[in-house]
């Protein structure tokens, strides 16, 4: 998705002859329309007149906050692992790297609800990494604010590295080469010199892993349950209010699509200015 | 390689269009095969669809099997699932012939709707029963002793049926249990355990007895203040009720108690 950027700009086209032909035309219309009826649809059946009551229970601030925080703090902990994760990708040789690439890029094609699965056979408390975490250090991750952050990274990384590697990939390596023949290490190019380079495009992938972690609602569950104030996030919130309180889940999405589109409004302006 | 007029293109895109409709509705043609009997008499056949809640599965699997045996031509289709959604799903149209809940609640979803043909009936209970680890490490006895400290305990969240009436039993004893978590169904909570991520859950005791040697019931006397009925209608909608009323009719008969006791459902 990224990568376009540093690629020249290929020869304006002469402005198409006419509009659209029909056949690319009326599926794209209909594309467009079985996008955005549904979150339309959200809207007009939205509770409107109950919404301040249902919006101020202190259930819903305490979800909200808890999914910020925890979307927030899993996109830090992915930009730790993953950038790195992205440059070894892009800019070193390693027997069976193109396997490692799958293999990073698996979470994304995994249903969430195997994540927490896997997530619980490592990490739970009788898991095979969990077990010595807790007889060790008297750590488990199960039902806990952490575990839910463990959760949404899982699933989120591999956006931020893909992107990021991407990015690296378009980004001329010579720059980085020109900066160790002057004499710095290569820990320092990076850090001086690619860092910068591929801000942009960590910045992308970083929302992007933002956006799908605050999304983030089967491994979540299933790895570090429901419990309000703690692991409660706001998809877990909609889906237990749909149960059997409809309004209230309707309402919960609405805060949930009005977070979503803040942050699609505010990246349009720098990274999302396509071509 | 492209030199074909626009027309001829928007032709192929309708012909492909078509394609795929024909296809579609020759597929939903056949799935619709019903019957009025051929020859009049008790013949059964079609495919006998049933909405029923998550903790019914294996009971119910084995009643379908045996309707399917008796009478040959017919097919038995469960749509096995929490009784809200199936309920949703009911009421938003969904072709179904039977619906069995967990709940005399969620049926009346269906039922305030006028979608069910005739009152519906109860034709199992189950209590809850506390699932704990194998052996019983805790030496867990009694619904206080969850009360502990030092015990992960999860509960059902109240939204589902598990979790109202592990609520209503705790209210019975007058306790106060803050679990590590209030799963979103019953199976979710029963799994922290099998896994032993927590040490016990409240769940239904057929959920323990399909759990095999994984979990280890315990019994509480609080269970009987929080018994489910489990209520079953044929829908007023359905496109095979003669079926239908049939498969019901095994359900509710001494072989259907039978082999839902058997799964560990209390008689009605």
């Amino acid at each position: 998705m990224r990568g376009e950027r540093r690629v020249a700009r290929p020869p304006r086209r002469p402005k198409g002859s006419r509009g659209a032909p029909l056949p690319l035309l009326l599926p794209a219309v209909l594309g467009l329309a079985f996008l955005l009826v549904p979150l339309i649809a959200l809207l007009l059946r939205a509770p409107w007149r109950g919404l301040p009551e249902q919006l101020t229970g202190p259930g819903v601030w305490e979800a909200l906050r808890l999914s910020l925080i925890c979307a927030t703090a899993a996109t830090g902990l992915s930009l730790v692992l993953g950038v790195p994760l992205a440059w070894l990708l892009a800019r070193t040789e390693f027997p069976g790297r193109g396997l490692v690439r799958a293999l990073v890029t698996l979470p994304l094609v995994l249903p969430p609800v195997v994540g927490g699965v896997a997530l619980l056979l490592a990490l739970g408390r009788n898991g095979v990494v969990g077990r010595w975490l807790d007889a060790w250090f008297g750590i488990t991750l199960p039902f806990t604010t952490a575990g839910v952050v463990l959760a949404e990274t899982f699933v989120a990384m591999p956006f931020l590295v893909i992107s990021v590697e991407g990015t690296l990939r378009a980004a001329d390596p010579r720059y980085e080469e020109a900066a160790t023949t002057l004499g710095a290490s290569r820990f320092t190019a990076f850090r001086r010199v690619t860092l910068p380079l591929i801000g942009p495009g960590i910045a992308a992938g970083a929302v992007l892993a933002w956006a799908r972690a605050l999304g983030e609602f089967g491994a979540t569950i299933t790895f570090a349950g429901n419990f309000p104030g703690r692991t409660q996030t706001m998809p877990l919130a909609v889906y237990l209010a749909l149960q059997n309180d409809p309004a209230a889940a309707i309402a919960l999405s609405l805060v949930l699509l009005a977070v979503s589109i803040a942050v699609l409004a505010g990246l349009r302006d720098r990274w999302m200015r396509a071509t | 390689m492209n030199t074909r007029t626009p027309a001829r293109r928007i032709l192929r895109t309708i012909g492909a269009g078509a394609a795929a409709l024909l296809a579609l509705s020759a597929c939903s043609s056949s799935s619709g095969d019903t019957t009025t009997g051929t020859s009049g008499p008790p013949e059964l056949s079609g495919t006998v669809t049933v909405f029923a809640a998550a903790s019914l599965k294996e009971g119910f699997e084995e009643l379908g099997a045996r309707f399917e045996r008796r009478h040959p031509g017919t097919e038995v289709t469960f749509n096995f699932g929490g009784s809200d959604s199936l309920a949703a799903g009911i009421v938003n149209g969904a072709p179904a012939d039977v619906f069995a809940a967990a709940s005399p609640r969620t049926m009346a979803v269906v039922t305030d709707r006028d979608g069910t043909a005739g009152p519906p009936v109860t034709f199992v209970r189950n209590q809850l029963q506390i699932a704990t680890l194998p052996g019983n490490p805790h030496r867990i006895s009694s619904l206080e002793d969850l009360t502990g400290p030092d015990l992960k305990v999860v509960l059902c969240d109240e939204e589902v049926p598990c979790g109202a009436a592990a609520r209503k039993a705790l209210d019975a004893a007058g306790l106060e249990l803050e679990p590590v978590s209030y799963e979103q169904d019953v199976k979710g909570a029963l799994t922290k355990v099998e896994l032993k991520e927590a040490d016990a859950a409240v769940v239904y005791r057929t959920d323990v007895r399909a759990a095999g040697d994984k979990v280890e019931g315990v019994d509480f006397p609080e269970s009987a203040d929080a018994v489910n009925e489990y209520p079953i209608a044929l829908l007023e909608d359905a496109p095979h009720a003669r079926a239908g009323k049939a498969f019901i009719a095994l359900v509710r008969s001494a072989e259907g108690r039978k082999v839902l006791t058997g799964a560990g459902f209390l008689e009605p």
